[in-house]
């Protein structure tokens, strides 16, 4: 046992997507030993990459649910937190459209129970307004909600944790938790990094919460994975979409039904399929659906059949309750187990997770706040080191970087214009994530039409020249390396 | 706009060291352009070359075949000893309509204004998504231009077991070049009935080295959760679609793609240039000028070419007219239009200076066919401005047809 070389953390939360991260860095307030352990090789792994990454305002859940609940009052937070932190995002509006004149009446029940639930901003519009708000949208009526938005949900989860780790807490990939033990008080973690010693432990493992907790010998969930398939199109597409646009959710879907959503980046996001599956593992995008994809994204906005797609990508919902059966609601469960006191777990953290994570985060503070003796940090920094993209910036300060340091000045990926100096910075991220994927999530290298055809050569020069040796660069850790060694000259 | 900003100025400026920017920068010179700027954003002059260490190059241009490499060098030893300026690292991320480039390197960010510019960008490979291929997406999926670099630029052993789907000209050489190296490669595998790439590769890369070659069949799947384990492969019907029942699995760790080649235009884009849903490049006229008064195009940046001889043509052309064009000739005038019709997939150039006597088309077909006869025709009157016959069209090969008298009405070029 290695516990002893580390030292007892005062709180430990197993899962690096949004809501791990959010939890992570609401307690990084506080004088407290944190730690934070991820399975994969970068954080937003899961299912915080696989998503619309749009922020609900709240209408679409039941009221007084704890999703409702969490997503009004995420809502405000995540805007800020985006805001704070320095995460793209944008306050776009939204439409859900009728299609059918039975939806119009849908439209009311949607408008009443958000109104019930205190979401601001709901009002039903007529074809008119429709063309003035989205003109790509087509229907006769729909329900525009003016707050909703759009971010990008990794970039979100990863700032969180960055923020958090500038704060002092600890966070270890490819640290996923093998084994629970309880000795003197403490749970002890096992995992491939060592064995942690923690007071008390938030899961918050996504997809595998109800293993986790099965682990610490809670019994209690079943996560049903459900996945939903998505494609992308070329931002120069020529459609530019302004704000996402819904259907009324279809009764048999456990999803919010296959809708558009612009990125901040001017892609379309066209998806998500809803489908349950066996294996948590099953990422794979299938052919009916990538056609069902665009034959009813379609119906909502014309002219996605002659554009080009440059990825298709798929997320899996963690449900609670079988997708095959009657029921489709479940909600969040937060909740601190009785068998385990100091062990909270969070299952089923499904859409509206990402905007709700903050308010859960808060949730999950009290809740532990009840055992821990809670004390303000007061060199508690919200921010984190604010990185501009190099497209982003215009010629005089493009100049006055290069100027500084050559490496803005080397081209990396030339379809998104990302320079050597963000790649490097990338690199040397504190959490020690040095994947193609992690790069490619914190720079956009590979995210363009040429899909890393270019750069992924370049960047293999550069992984190298920061210490990685050929035979571990991969696209995200485990099995995944690109190489099985030299051509000549050694294996 | 601030004034900390470095701004230079230049006669032509040549986006693109490959074999047509290279030429075009000699083609400049060689017509008396003082001031030639020669960007490459790779850190080398060569382009693709540099990665193409096989042989078959200058057969058209030097009359004898060497490697890719060898073939650049050629041409790289002529741009020295010209008083061009060279910028290597250096991208350009912006060009307007006016001819004002932004570039970035090393060295610096700067605005340069251009007298007349010449794209000379090359091409990208099409990827996995864009032909939409369902499965997970693990490691060792790679477009065959990719692998080419980390193979023989880097010396990197990209897996053990290959499949690759199409048979573009950069897959057929990678196969090849795979098996040389003791990476089994288990078949090439083609949508269409017939071989994207040409002829000789084919029997060169994959007869000689028992590497089956499957038409008709596609890659419907690739499954794999961190590396790639199998591809499934099933046969096409006519329109293209998988025939239910004939999927095979097989187990490999990597798929090379060579699917296709599309025209790198985002800068000639952002200059409000016309481009050619035909062939992803910019409409021309005679002189190789695009829509885009002063901004011309050659090489792979304008239409894929099937050797690189071709491209460094069009480049010395280009270059002399862009040189011509910053000394201040215009052609002006009326021009009629060109268009290509039935088993004709386009004819380049698409506009053509009324009046004008000995113009020579590049075209390509959609099917093979032999015997051939091409005709280039008066759209409404129907004369026959010219008629050749050929043995034999295939789509891989690109193919010339030159006019001899007047060029007076919009024309179409045909084929059977």
């Amino acid at each position: 046992m290695s516990a002893d070389r580390h030292p007892v953390y005062d709180v430990a939360v197993i899962g690096g997507g949004v809501v791990g991260c959010a939890v992570l860095r609401e307690l990084s307030r506080y004088e407290l030993k944190l730690l934070l352990l991820e399975k994969a090789s970068d954080l937003a792994e899961g299912i915080s990459k696989g998503n619309s990454g749009v922020i609900h305002a709240g209408f679409n859940v039941p009221t007084r649910s704890l999703k409702a609940r969490t997503n009004v009052a995420g809502l405000k937070l995540v805007y800020e937190l985006a805001e704070t932190l320095g995460v793209p995002h944008r306050k776009t509006g939204k439409l859900v459209v009728a299609l059918a004149d039975e939806d119009r009446r849908r439209l009311e029940e949607l408008k009443s129970q958000g109104d019930r639930s205190g979401v601001a901003g709901l009002e039903i519009v007529d074809e008119a307004a429709i063309r003035r708000l989205e003109p790509l949208a087509r229907a006769r009526w729909a329900l525009y909600s003016s707050h909703t938005g759009i971010i990008s949900p990794y970039e979100f989860t990863i700032a969180l944790a960055e923020c958090a780790a500038q704060n002092g807490a600890e966070v270890r990939l490819e640290a996923g938790v093998e084994a629970v033990a309880f000795e003197g008080g403490l749970f002890r973690l096992s995992t491939p990094q060592g064995t942690f010693a923690a007071r008390r432990v938030v899961n918050s493992a996504g997809l595998f919460a109800d293993e986790v907790a099965r682990l610490a010998g809670i019994d209690a969930y079943r996560v049903f994975p459900c996945r939903g398939e998505y494609l992308i199109t070329d931002k120069d597409c020529g459609l530019r979409l302004g704000m996402p646009v819904y259907p009324v959710p279809p009764r048999d879907d456990p999803g919010l039904g296959i809708h558009v959503t612009p990125t901040l980046e001017g892609n379309i996001i066209l998806g998500p399929s809803a489908e349950p599956i066996e294996d948590k593992f099953d990422a794979a995008s299938t052919r009916p659906v990538m056609a069902r994809l665009k034959a009813e994204a379609g119906r909502l906005m014309p002219g996605l059949d002659r554009v080009s797609y440059i990825h298709s990508y798929t997320g899996i919902r963690p449900k609670l309750v079988d997708p095959r059966g009657g029921d489709t609601f479940a909600d969040f469960v937060v909740e601190e187990s009785p068998r385990r006191p100091g062990w909270v777990n969070l299952v089923g953290i499904e859409s509206p997770g990402l905007t709700a994570a903050p308010a859960l985060a808060e949730m999950v503070v009290a809740m532990l706040g009840v055992r821990l003796d809670l004390r303000l940090k007061p060199e508690f920094n919200p921010e984190r080191p604010v990185r501009r993209r190099f497209a982003a910036l215009d010629d005089d300060k493009r100049s006055r970087r290069v100027a500084g340091n050559a490496d803005w000045g080397e081209m990396v990926c030339r379809c998104e214009h990302v320079t050597r100096a963000e790649v490097v910075e990338a690199l040397r991220n504190p959490f020690g994530a040095r994947t193609l994927d992690a790069v490619k999530r914190r720079t956009r290298c590979g995210m363009g039409r040429c899909q890393g055809g270019f750069c992924t050569p370049r960047l293999v020069e550069i992984l190298q020249d920061e210490g990685v040796p050929v035979e571990k660069i991969s696209k995200r850790g485990s099995d995944s390396r690109l190489f099985t060694g030299r051509i000549k000259g050694g294996t | 706009m601030s004034a900390a900003i470095p701004r230079q100025s230049c006669d032509v400026a040549v986006i693109g060291g490959g074999p047509a920017g290279l030429a075009a920068a000699l083609g400049a010179r060689r017509a008396g352009a003082s001031k030639v700027l020669l960007v490459e954003r790779e850190k080398a002059l060569g382009g693709i070359l540099n990665q193409c260490v096989h042989d078959g190059f200058g057969l058209f241009l030097y009359k004898e075949t060497i490697s890719g490499p060898e073939y650049a060098e050629r041409l790289i030893e002529d741009v020295v000893k010209e008083p061009i300026r060279v910028e290597t690292g250096a991208m350009v991320l912006d060009l307007s309509a006016e001819r004002v480039l932004r570039i970035n390197s090393r060295a610096g960010y700067r605005l340069v204004e251009a007298g007349a510019v010449v794209l000379a960008m090359g091409c990208r490979e099409r990827t996995r998504d864009q032909i939409e291929i369902p499965g997970t997406r693990p490691a060792g999926v790679l477009t065959a231009g990719s692998a080419q670099n980390l193979v023989n630029l880097q010396n990197l052993r990209i897996g053990r077991e290959a499949v690759i789907l199409g048979s573009g000209d950069i897959g057929l050489i990678m196969a090849r070049r795979l098996a040389f190296e003791g990476i089994a490669v288990k078949g090439v595998f083609e949508i269409l009935p017939w071989v994207s790439g040409l002829e000789r590769n084919v029997r060169q890369c994959l007869l000689d080295f028992g590497i089956p070659l499957e038409l008709r069949s596609t890659v419907v799947e690739i499954r794999g959760r961190d590396r790639v384990e199998s591809v499934v492969v099933a046969e096409v019907d006519e329109k293209l679609a998988p025939v239910a029942g004939t999927e095979r699995i097989i187990p490999c760790d990597t798929l090379l793609l060579s699917v296709g080649l599309i025209p790198e235009n985002e800068l000639a884009r952002r200059a409000g240039v016309e481009l050619s849903p035909l062939t992803g490049g910019a409409v021309v006229d005679e002189t190789l000028m695009t829509s885009t008064p002063g901004v011309f195009s050659c090489g792979n940046v304008l239409h894929i070419h099937d050797v690189a001889d071709w491209a460094s043509f069009e480049g010395f052309a280009a270059g002399e007219r862009a040189a011509r064009y910053a000394a201040g000739e215009r052609g002006g005038g009326e021009t009629v239009s060109v268009s290509a019709a039935s088993n004709v997939r386009y004819a380049l150039p698409q506009r053509v200076s009324r009046g004008l006597a000995g113009v020579e088309w590049s075209f390509r077909v959609r099917r093979p066919v032999r015997d051939a006869v091409v005709e280039v025709k008066g759209r409404t009157s129907g004369r026959v401005y010219a008629r050749r016959k050929f043995p034999r069209l295939l789509p891989s090969e690109l193919q010339k047809i030159k006019v001899g008298p007047a060029v007076e009405e919009d024309l179409e070029v045909v084929s059977p």
